[in-house]
């Protein structure tokens, strides 16, 4: 890693991240609000850490960004411009979702898992989705096992198909959903280390973790949720080190 | 050692064997087979209507399914085969054959339709999701993903309903057919009535037996190879992990310095710009 950081960052694919503006969203399951009134800025090629207890509706608001779900109320602009009004399908191949459990195909090899949508979202000629699926599993490490399926691949491996699944739509922001909570201890690291170096090279990232350390070491901005609104935000040291809130404080004395 | 003959009376079975075969099985195989489809066209309609959003989809889909799945099916197979009749008669002429398929395929597009909908609805919901993430839109995401897994789960199932139609197919004979048109349990059964024995129809049940235990065991053994899954071909250790990352570094750095295994791949991927707008 100190290599990549020192040396590799300069030399390797940059991407262009995208300016991401969350305004006052809301979002209801029948009469359960489960977001309620949440803004979050994202500068481009920042990274945002989204820190909070379970049911503060963290998932779903990564769901709403790329309008899984869709937004009951408020505003999504990418680089300034709404898309609450755009075609969703079109705008999910601008903002890529990474899962907690994968979502991977399982008849597929880590190959076709990523040629599948350039395929058949993008119409791609099978030379260049293969091409593509290539040098994006190459970049996160898996060279050697792009004929494997996911059964064969290690929860860690599996990931990381999954975020080169995501990156060859070529996204210009990455949202990341408890990517390593379904990880053994020592494949996280992997997984986290290819998120970090994703951010260096310019990609704009939402990524809701329980990983305090990764959050604190990789995040511009860590916003803290509870019951579907942003109780705090700010640097991670603003957070980490002075939070002001009582929730905040509770939720860190628990996780830390 | 009566009642040996009563059962397998040799040269009453082997007079019957070539009709059974040249017409009975065909016509079986005919009947079951075409109801198997129709049904399965019925059924893949009643899924989709089933799974839908919208009560006006799915609540005809749920009548249907329980009128179908309730009756009998000889009282199903009358019904349409004689109420029909006169449509039947005016659109292809006296002949109760296709109305037999008719009423077979509606019967087994009951059954279809559940099965398929329960394969659907098995599969996980983070499949779509994973489609969905990636601007699939959902008729895609049903039809290139979706739907193939579920209908893999749904081949043991489905071989069993061939296999339903192909032992229901001999109530059409209730529908009156042409000589030409007896499937194997009218041919066994005219020609028990013929020679007073009922060693004709046991050849007939042979010929049932033949086609339905091979299937029995084809569906276990897809019902196994399922449940199995795929044989891991390779394991690695997680202590790798950050190693084959490191190794990807380097390789976009320079080539030149990555174990042999990766420096072949990883070459062609030194291009400069990702994440273009386009």
């Amino acid at each position: 890693m100190s290599i990549a950081s020192s040396v590799g960052a300069e030399t390797r694919a940059r991407y262009r991240g995208g300016q991401l503006d969350v305004i006052d969203l809301h979002m209801s399951f029948g009469p359960v609000e489960v977001l309620r009134g949440v803004s979050i800025s994202v500068p481009a090629g920042s990274t945002t850490c989204v820190i909070g207890p379970s049911g503060s509706g963290k998932s779903t608001l990564l769901r709403c960004v790329n309008r899984l779900q869709e937004p009951t109320g408020g505003d999504l602009l990418l680089d300034g411009q709404s898309v609450l009004k755009t075609n969703p399908d079109r705008l999910r191949r601008r903002i890529g979702l990474v899962f907690q459990h994968f979502n991977l195909f399982p008849d597929h090899t880590a190959q076709q898992n990523v040629t599948l949508a350039l395929r058949k979202v993008k119409g791609m000629s099978k030379e260049s989705a293969n091409a593509i699926a290539l040098s994006r599993l190459a970049e996160v490490g898996l060279a050697s096992r792009v004929d494997h399926r996911p059964a064969s691949l290690s929860g860690g491996q599996q990931q990381r198909v999954a975020i080169a699944r995501a990156l060859a739509m070529e996204p210009e922001v990455m949202l990341f959903d408890e990517v390593t909570s379904a990880l053994d201890p020592e494949l996280v690291k992997g997984v986290l280390t290819l998120m970090e170096g994703l951010g260096k090279r310019g990609m704009t990232m939402v990524v809701v973790t329980h990983e305090m350390n990764f959050a604190r070491r990789v995040a511009d901005q860590v916003v803290f949720m509870d019951e579907g609104v942003v109780v705090e935000s700010g640097t991670p040291a603003d957070i980490f080190d002075n939070p002001q809130s009582t929730r905040l404080q509770r939720f860190l004395s628990e996780v830390l | 050692m009566d009642l040996f003959h009563t059962f397998f009376d040799w040269p009453s079975m082997w007079a019957v064997f070539p009709t059974l075969l040249s017409v009975g099985l065909v016509n079986t195989l005919i009947l079951a087979g075409a109801s198997t489809v129709i049904g399965i066209v019925i059924g893949m309609i009643l899924a989709v209507m089933g799974i839908s959003k919208s009560a006006w989809l799915r609540i005809p889909a749920r009548i249907y399914t329980d009128i179908f799945r309730g009756l009998p099916a000889i009282l199903t197979i009358l019904l349409i085969g004689q109420g029909l009749a006169s449509v039947g008669r005016s659109l292809w002429g006296p002949n109760p054959y296709p109305l037999g398929i008719l009423a077979l395929s509606l019967i087994a597009g009951a059954y279809i339709g559940e099965i398929f909908r329960a394969g659907i609805l098995g599969v996980d919901k983070g499949q779509l999701d994973g489609c969905r993430a990636v601007g699939m839109s959902y008729a895609k995401a049903m039809r290139l993903v979706v739907i193939p897994q579920g209908v893999r789960r749904m081949l043991p199932a489905l071989v069993n309903q061939f296999i339903g139609n192909v032992k229901d197919s001999s109530l059409v004979y209730f529908l009156g057919l042409l000589t030409s048109q007896r499937e194997l349990f009218r041919i066994g059964q005219d020609a028990a009535v013929n020679t007073g024995n009922l060693s004709p129809l046991v050849m007939a049940g042979i010929f049932y037996l033949i086609i339905t235990v091979p299937l029995t065991h084809l569906v276990n053994y897809i019902d196994r190879r399922l449940r199995r899954g795929r044989k891991i071909t390779s394991v690695s250790s997680g202590l790798n992990e950050l190693s084959e990352l490191q190794d990807a570094e380097l390789a976009s750095i320079s080539p030149q310095l990555l174990p042999e295994r990766e420096a072949g791949a990883t070459g062609t991927q030194t291009n400069p710009e990702i994440g273009s707008k386009a």
